[in-house]
């Protein structure tokens, strides 16, 4: 009794004691699982096989960034799928981080009357569904906006109308090369040139306008290239043939609806972070920027933001994340992404639940792990020292 | 040399510079401080003048409010056609819950109020008997809501819709999934390998994939899980879901709070020789849950909002009363309407819980500035 009671009572053999009876819950919870999941595919005549992956597909997707037709494979639809939730996010992150950063500014502004439409947007918007945005935009452009006919032209080359964004595709013909070559010339100049003022500065403290240098460095290069070798670029116009449009590059109304959507509901919490931020820093690093008389905008990017950049980073990356797990969502206006395709459509013509669903929560769970390991090494890498 | 003194009362004080005070001195600092503030001013009325003056005309002057159908409402006037909402207000709000039966709904929401009261306001009279009714009240909402027992007319599940099925779900995942996530974070921070082990996978697992495809497997793949025959209502097996997807958020969020806490704390903790449950019950969770009270809310608000996912699956959450009323023939094309109206719900009832969550937060904190 006493043998028992002592073993109770030290801690590391406790310790031990309870991970193990853990354990043996833990497998017998797994086994009692696997044989349900067995005896109920046996009812079914089922069994687990990933051969569907190979046979053709047989469905259409009407938005694809590599060909595909339907006598392609479910692996292939599948990835066809990956390629459109990694367009729509790429869209989505890129709008809603031009968005949100400048609301989040706009918010902290002195001006209380764009401080207030800022604020406003951001409790509008974040307290409405991601779901119920995606669909009212899907409503907006569907049902607002004109027949292709009666299409809202910019320009006359780009065209708004209800079956999706027509704008003029850039052709690329011979001599683009030059082009090319000079764009990456001009980034390795810039690099390069950084470099060399950073230790001019550090040595001689004389500044130099590096960043308005670079800027006009990669933007002009590669456009005076553009005019050596003779303009090698055409626009292919999109044009009116029967009943809709033909050429040019094509923004389905669900692709469109889906970036939008994501866009402007992921802004509202990135102006919320960058606010949050830039707010997080000490009034007294403020202060002391200012006593010693740099200008607003220097205060702002040699003192204010460095630090902010710690704090905004990490639940910035977050949302992102966010952002593309909201983008599953497309199959409730039909975009054709992982989701849809492969856990949608695939799954209804093969009856393979099982498979499908674990490749997709597999694909999802190790781009948002992977994604989360990079923070937790830039957390540690940035983290303040403390005591 | 004559001595100055200054007695009171002889010099008064001057008034402020004007242009400093009153409602110029303040439309001058706020709005037209310098010129890119002025400007950002102008740009701002520009903009909400049109703002203001689309929306209301949209909204109220040139809205129909009722109407047979849409080619109807256009008739009349042509601003929003509110006869979609109007027509099927009670949809929108009961799903198919039987008509004569509906009173019982309104009798579990208005006494949901009472029940969280006592949880949600710790100032609030009589606190300790309106806390009996809380523990109570479950059990009192499952029966009225349900049916069967008292000789309540039973109500299938199927027939559940609109916003009784957001507030359904909403509540019972809130309040299934804040234990369950204490759990989890308690588990995170453990010193037993395999219960940290299990706590972080499980957290990492629900975390990393989207909730839409563990909605797809509650209504398609839960069954091939449990002994052959189960079978149980797919409302149970979402709100299952959504429990275990918003618990591992919530643990997240506490985790932060617990490791928030200074080491003195539970250094203090063990010097009084308390054991783990003591020092968990006592020192850690009361100032963690403090902490991470905003988290928490934020994550509430979230579930709230994702409740309307279960469109996809094919629940009637006020989404689902809209789809089916947009396919109508009758209100084909309305759906700006539909949704705003929605909308609208959602904004309100998140709106007022981040707002308590801001209220709670000033309460709770003890450390004045």
């Amino acid at each position: 009794m006493t043998f028992f009671s002592n073993i109770w009572r030290n801690e590391k053999s406790r310790e031990i004691i309870v991970q193990i009876i853990v354990l043996f819950f833990l497998g017998w919870f797994i086994s009692w699982l696997v044989m349900n999941v067995n005896a109920n595919f046996e009812a079914l005549g089922k069994d687990i096989s990933f051969e569907f992956l190979f046979i053709p597909a047989g469905y259409d997707i009407n938005q694809y960034l590599i060909d595909y037709n339907n006598r392609d494979s479910h692996l292939r639809a599948g990835i066809v799928g990956l390629l459109n939730t990694g367009l729509v996010a790429f869209f989505g992150i890129i709008l809603a981080t031009v968005l949100g950063i400048a609301l989040g500014i706009i918010r902290l502004s002195k001006n209380w009357l764009a401080s207030k439409i800022a604020y406003w947007y951001v409790e509008f918007t974040r307290n409405v569904p991601i779901l119920l945005h995606i669909l009212l935009w899907h409503g907006i452009i569907i049902n607002t906006l004109p027949h292709p006919r009666k299409a809202i032209s910019l320009a006359e080359v780009t065209f708004l109308s209800n079956r999706g964004f027509y704008i003029p595709k850039p052709l690329t013909e011979t001599g683009i090369e030059l082009v090319y070559l000079f764009f990456v010339i001009a980034i390795i100049f810039s690099i390069l040139f950084a470099k060399y003022c950073k230790r001019k500065q550090d040595l001689t403290g004389i500044q130099y306008p590096v960043f308005w240098i670079n800027f006009s460095v990669i933007c002009f290069l590669p456009l005076i290239a553009f005019f050596i070798s003779g303009m090698p670029v055409s626009l292919e116009i999109p044009a009116l043939k029967g009943f809709n449009f033909r050429g040019g590059m094509h923004m389905s109304p669900e692709l469109a609806a889906l970036t939008f959507a994501l866009g402007i509901y992921t802004a509202a919490f990135i102006a919320e972070i960058v606010r949050a931020g830039i707010l997080a820093i000490d009034k007294g690093q403020r202060e002391a920027a200012e006593s010693i008389g740099l200008k607003p905008s220097k205060v702002m990017n040699l003192v204010i933001l460095p630090q902010a950049r710690r704090v905004i980073i990490p639940p910035l990356t977050s949302q992102y994340l966010n952002l593309t797990k909201n983008s599953s969502l497309a199959i409730a206006i039909g975009y054709m992404d992982l989701v849809a395709t492969l856990g949608g459509i695939s799954l209804n013509q093969t009856g393979r639940e099982m498979e499908t669903m674990l490749i997709v929560m597999l694909i999802y769970l190790s781009v948002s792990l992977s994604i989360s390991a990079l923070m937790n090494w830039y957390n540690s890498k940035v983290k303040l020292v403390g005591r | 040399m004559s001595e100055k003194t200054y007695k009171p009362g002889n010099y008064p004080d001057l008034p402020p510079p004007p242009g400093t005070v009153g409602v110029y001195g303040w439309i001058r600092q706020n709005l037209f401080s310098s010129i890119s503030n002025s400007l950002l001013t102008i740009i701002s009325v520009v903009l909400l003048y049109y703002l203001i003056d689309g929306i209301i005309g949209w909204f109220f002057l040139d809205a129909v409010f009722d109407a047979d159908s849409k080619i109807a409402c256009r008739k009349i006037d042509d601003g929003a056609c509110w006869a979609v909402i109007t027509r099927r207000v009670g949809q929108f709000v009961y799903g198919f819950y039987p008509e004569a039966e509906r009173w019982r709904i309104d009798i579990t929401f208005l006494t949901m109020f009472i029940a969280f009261a006592p949880l949600l306001y710790p100032d609030i009279p009589k606190r300790k008997w309106l806390l009996y009714f809380s523990v109570f009240y479950p059990f009192f909402a499952f029966v009225l809501i349900m049916g069967g027992y008292f000789g309540l007319q039973k109500i299938e599940y199927s027939l559940f819709g609109g916003f009784m099925l957001t507030v359904i779900l909403g509540v019972c995942g809130i309040v299934c999934s804040l234990p369950l996530g204490i759990l989890l974070a308690l588990g995170r921070q453990s010193n037993l390998t395999v219960v940290r082990t299990l706590s972080v996978c499980f957290i990492e697992f629900m975390r990393g994939v989207p909730l839409i495809t563990l909605l797809f497997v509650a209504s398609s793949m839960l069954n091939y899980f449990l002994p052959p025959g189960t079978n149980f209502s797919i409302l149970v097996r979402v709100i299952i879901m959504f429990t275990f997807f918003s618990a591992a958020y919530i643990a997240e969020v506490i985790r932060g709070g617990i490791q928030a806490i200074p080491k003195g704390q539970y250094e203090a903790a063990d010097a009084l020789g308390m054991n783990y449950w003591q020092k968990t019950r006592f020192i850690t969770l009361p100032q963690a849950l403090k902490i991470s009270i905003p988290g928490i809310v934020n994550t509430f608000i979230g579930l709230y909002k994702d409740t309307t996912l279960v469109v996809v699956i094919g629940l009637l959450d006020p989404l689902g009363i809209g789809r089916a009323a947009l396919a109508d023939t009758k209100w084909n094309g309305l759906s700006t309407e539909t949704y705003l109206f929605v909308a609208l719900f959602f904004f309100v009832s998140c709106f007022a819980m981040s707002r308590y969550s801001l209220w709670l937060e000033n309460k709770l904190n003890t450390d004045k500035k």
